[in-house]
C-alpha cells in the first residue's frame, strides 16, 4: 500500500478557457492533518470537488491509497475511503439528526440497497449511528429534524455525516465557516478528536484554526501551490507572506 | 463508547402499531358484512385496488421524490400479463389459481420496471417526470398497435371462475373477490410499510430530500431511484392484476396516462408526506370516480375543484390535515377550535349546495336539456330555466360566503393562538 492516503499528479481544471486549477502536485501521508490555505478565488473549493469527484478534473492523475480515482462518480470514491463535507451545509434537512447520522453508515456496513433488512434491527448500524452523535455532541438533540438545529449544530452534524461512514480519508470545507469564537473553538476540538487516526485534509480560512489543527500547510494561489510545509516554516515562507498572510495582515 | 453502548435501547414489540393493523384487517373483514349490496362491494372492491396502486405510486413520488406520468404503464401491463395467464389457465394449457394471478402481475410489474426504470431513473426531475410520459405514451400507441397482445380497441376479456372449487371458493361471486382483494391489499400495505422501513427505503426518502449529499455517503442514487421503481412497479402490476380479476376485462385504458394522471391526483388528495396519505386520497378518488359519477354528470369537474382546493389551501393533502388535529387532541387544545370548525363546516355546508346547485343547474340547462329543464336535485324537483332556483343558489353563494368568511377568521385566529401557546411551551 502506498505511503501517501492521498496524491495529486499534476491536476489541472479550467472551465472553458479559464484554468482554475493549473498543475496541482501534492502528496499527503496517512494520518496526516493538512490545511489547504489561500486567499479568496485561490481554487481551494475546486480542488476539493476534484478530488471528491463533484466535477471532472481536465488533465493530471488523482490517487487514493496509490490507486486512481480520477474520474470516477462521488460515490464510487466515497466507497473507497474518501469522504468529505461541504462549505455550505449539505445534510437531509427532513430528516432527524439520528436518521441522517444512520443513513450515512449504512453504506460501509454492507446494508448497500438492502431491502429485506429492517432498520430498527440493526444493531451496528443504530449503535454506530449513537456513538458518532455522542462523538458530535449532538445526543440530545436525536429525534429533532436536522432542518431546524441551530448553524453550529448543522456544522456538526454536517462533520458527524462526513465521518460516519468510517473513511480513512476525510476532506473538510470550511468547518468553522460563520462561526463565533466559542463555535469555533468547540469546532476545533472536535475536528481533533474525530480525526484522530485518519487523513484530514481541510480549507480553512481561519489562520487559528488552521495553525492549531495542521501537521502541515499547503498554500495554493492562483491555482498554484507555492508551498506546502510545516506551519512554523509556513510562517516565516517569504512567498506565503506576500501572497497572503502579508496581504491579510496589511 | 460504553455510554452509548448501556443506554440504547430496543423496542422489539409495537402495541400501537400492531393494534392499527389488526383493526385495518378486521374494519376490511367486517365490511362485506355491514354493507351487503352489490354497489358496495363494488365500491369497496375497487377502494383496495386503488389503495395498493396509490402506495406504490407513493414509493416515487412521496418517498423517493420521483414524480411520474406514467404509473399506469406498470399496472396496466401486469393486468394484460395476468389476463393472458388466467386465459391460458382457464383453458388447462397451464397451471395457476386466480388468488396467485396478482403475483404473476406483479412479476410482470417488476419486469418492465427493470426495463423501463433503468431508463426512466437516469434522470430525476422534471426530466424524469417527461421521460415517464413518453414511455406512458409509447406503451398507450403499442395498445393499439400490437392487439394480439392488447387485444385492440375491445381489449382482452377473460372469466375469473374455471375448474374446480376450491373450499366453495369460485370467485364468482362479488363478495369472494371483494376478500381476495381485502387479503392482497393488507399484504401489499404491510408490505410497502415495512419497505418504508428498510435501509433502501430510507435512502430513498436521503435521495429524495438531497441527491448529492447522498452520492457523497456512498450512494448511487441512479440504482436507488430503479431498485425503488422495480419494487413500485411490482406493486403496482399485483394492483392492476386485482382490478382485472374484479372487471373480467384489460383495455388500453389501463395503461392511459388518464390512468397515471388519476393515481397522481388520488395521492396528492390524501397527502404524499404520509404512509397511510395515498389510502385516503384512494378512497376519495374512488367515491368521486365511482360513486359520484352515478349521481352526476359533473363529478369531474368536482373532482377537479376538490384537487385544486386542496393543492391551494393544503398541499400537505388530508393526511397532513389529519395530523394537525391529532397533535391539537395530544396537547388537549382540540376542544378550544371544535366549535369553530363546526361553524366553518356548517357555512361550509352553505356554500357546497351553492356550488352544487349551480353546477348541476348549468349542466341541465346547457349540456342535459334535451327532456326539457326540469330536474330533482336531493329530492326536490325544480325548473333550472325559472329565476327562483338562481336566486335561491345566488342567496346561498351570499349567505355562505359571508359566514364562511366569519368561521374561517375564527379558525384562524383560534389556531395562531393554540400555535403560539406551543411555541411559548405553555403544552
Amino acid at each position: 500500500m502506498s505511503a501517501h492516503a492521498l496524491e495529486l499528479q499534476s491536476v489541472r481544471k479550467s472551465f472553458g478557457n479559464t484554468a482554475i486549477i493549473r498543475g496541482v502536485d501534492l502528496a499527503i501521508p496517512r494520518g496526516e492533518r493538512h490545511a489547504v490555505i489561500g486567499p479568496n478565488g485561490a481554487g481551494k473549493s475546486t480542488l476539493f470537488n476534484l478530488i471528491s469527484g463533484r466535477y471532472p478534473v481536465s488533465g493530471g492523475d488523482i490517487l487514493l491509497n496509490g490507486e486512481s480515482v480520477t474520474g470516477l462518480k462521488p460515490f464510487e470514491i466515497n466507497r473507497r475511503g474518501l469522504s468529505r463535507s461541504f462549505q455550505i451545509t449539505n445534510i437531509f434537512q427532513r430528516m432527524s439528526v439520528f436518521e441522517n447520522i444512520r443513513c450515512a453508515v449504512l453504506w460501509s456496513l454492507g446494508y448497500k440497497y438492502s431491502f429485506w433488512h429492517r432498520l430498527g434491527g440493526l444493531k451496528d448500524a443504530n449503535l454506530r449511528a449513537e456513538e458518532v452523535m455522542e462523538s458530535i455532541g449532538l445526543k440530545r438533540r436525536r429525534d429533532t429534524y436536522a432542518g431546524v438545529l441551530s448553524y453550529a449544530e448543522q456544522r456538526a452534524l454536517e462533520i458527524g455525516v462526513t465521518i460516519a461512514g468510517g473513511a480513512e480519508v476525510v476532506l473538510l470545507d470550511e468547518p468553522t465557516a460563520g462561526m463565533s469564537r466559542t463555535e469555533t473553538a468547540d469546532a476545533v476540538e472536535l475536528i481533533r478528536k474525530v480525526s484522530q487516526g485518519k487523513t484530514l485534509i481541510m480549507v480553512e480560512h481561519d489562520m487559528g484554526v488552521v495553525f492549531d489543527l495542521a501537521d502541515r500547510i499547503s498554500v495554493l494561489v492562483y491555482g498554484e501551490v507555492i508551498a506546502s510545509d510545516k506551519p512554523e516554516n509556513i510562517r516565516g515562507n517569504k512567498a506565503v507572506q506576500e501572497a497572503y498572510l502579508g496581504a491579510e495582515a496589511d | 463508547m460504553p455510554g452509548a453502548r448501556s443506554k440504547l435501547r430496543y423496542r422489539p414489540l409495537n402495541l400501537a402499531r400492531w393494534l392499527i393493523w389488526g383493526l385495518t384487517a378486521l374494519v376490511m373483514a367486517v365490511l362485506p358484512q355491514l354493507f351487503t349490496q352489490g354497489f358496495a362491494l363494488t365500491l369497496m372492491s375497487q377502494m383496495g385496488v386503488a389503495i395498493i396502486f396509490a402506495l406504490s405510486y407513493n414509493m416515487l413520488l412521496g418517498q423517493s421524490g420521483m414524480l411520474s406520468f406514467g404509473h399506469a404503464v406498470y399496472s396496466g401491463l401486469g393486468a394484460y400479463v395476468a389476463v393472458h395467464t388466467l386465459n391460458l389457465a382457464s383453458k388447462g394449457q397451464i397451471w395457476m389459481p386466480v388468488s396467485l394471478l396478482p403475483l404473476v402481475g406483479g412479476l410482470a410489474g417488476a419486469f418492465f420496471g427493470v426495463l423501463f426504470g433503468y431508463v426512466t431513473t437516469k434522470r430525476a426531475g422534471t426530466t424524469f417526470a417527461m421521460i415517464t410520459l413518453g414511455i406512458g405514451e409509447l406503451v398507450f400507441s403499442c395498445s393499439l398497435m400490437f392487439p394480439e397482445f392488447f387485444g385492440g380497441e375491445g381489449g382482452v376479456t377473460t372469466n375469473r371462475v374455471f375448474g374446480e372449487p376450491f373450499l366453495g371458493i369460485t370467485f364468482g361471486p362479488s363478495v369472494q373477490v371483494y376478500y381476495l382483494i381485502a387479503l392482497w391489499c393488507l399484504l401489499s400495505m404491510a408490505l410497502m410499510y415495512a419497505w418504508s422501513h428498510t435501509p433502501l427505503g430510507r435512502i430513498a426518502n436521503a435521495v429524495r430530500d438531497n441527491p448529492e449529499r447522498a452520492e457523497f455517503v456512498g450512494y448511487d442514487t441512479q440504482r436507488v431511484r430503479w431498485f425503488t421503481l422495480i419494487i413500485s412497479a411490482f406493486f403496482a402490476g399485483i394492483a392492476g392484476a386485482l382490478g382485472m380479476i374484479n372487471f373480467e376485462i384489460v383495455t388500453a385504458e389501463n395503461v392511459s396516462a388518464a390512468r397515471s394522471g388519476g393515481v397522481l391526483l388520488a395521492a396528492f388528495i390524501g397527502g404524499v408526506g404520509f404512509f397511510f396519505g395515498p389510502i385516503i386520497g384512494a378512497c376519495v378518488f374512488i367515491f368521486f370516480v365511482v360513486a359520484l359519477s352515478g349521481y352526476t354528470q359533473a363529478w369531474l369537474l368536482y373532482l377537479g375543484l376538490f384537487f385544486m382546493l386542496m393543492v391551494m389551501f393544503a398541499p400537505g393533502g388530508i393526511a397532513s390535515l389529519v395530523m394537525m388535529q391529532v397533535q391539537l387532541v395530544a396537547r388537549k387544545r382540540f376542544g378550544r377550535i371544535a366549535p369553530h370548525y363546526l361553524g366553518a363546516g356548517a357555512s361550509g355546508l352553505l356554500v357546497l349546495a351553492a356550488l352544487i346547485l349551480t353546477v348541476e343547474m348549468t349542466y341541465k340547462i346547457s349540456v342535459d336539456s334535451a327532456d326539457g329543464a326540469l330536474m330533482n336535485l336531493f329530492g326536490v324537483e325544480f325548473d333550472a330555466a325559472a329565476a327562483i332556483p338562481w336566486a335561491v343558489a345566488g342567496g346561498l353563494w351570499i349567505a355562505g360566503g359571508w359566514l364562511f368568511n366569519i368561521a374561517r377568521k375564527r379558525v384562524a385566529r383560534v389556531w395562531g393562538e393554540i400555535q403560539a401557546e406551543f411555541v411559548e411551551g405553555r403544552t
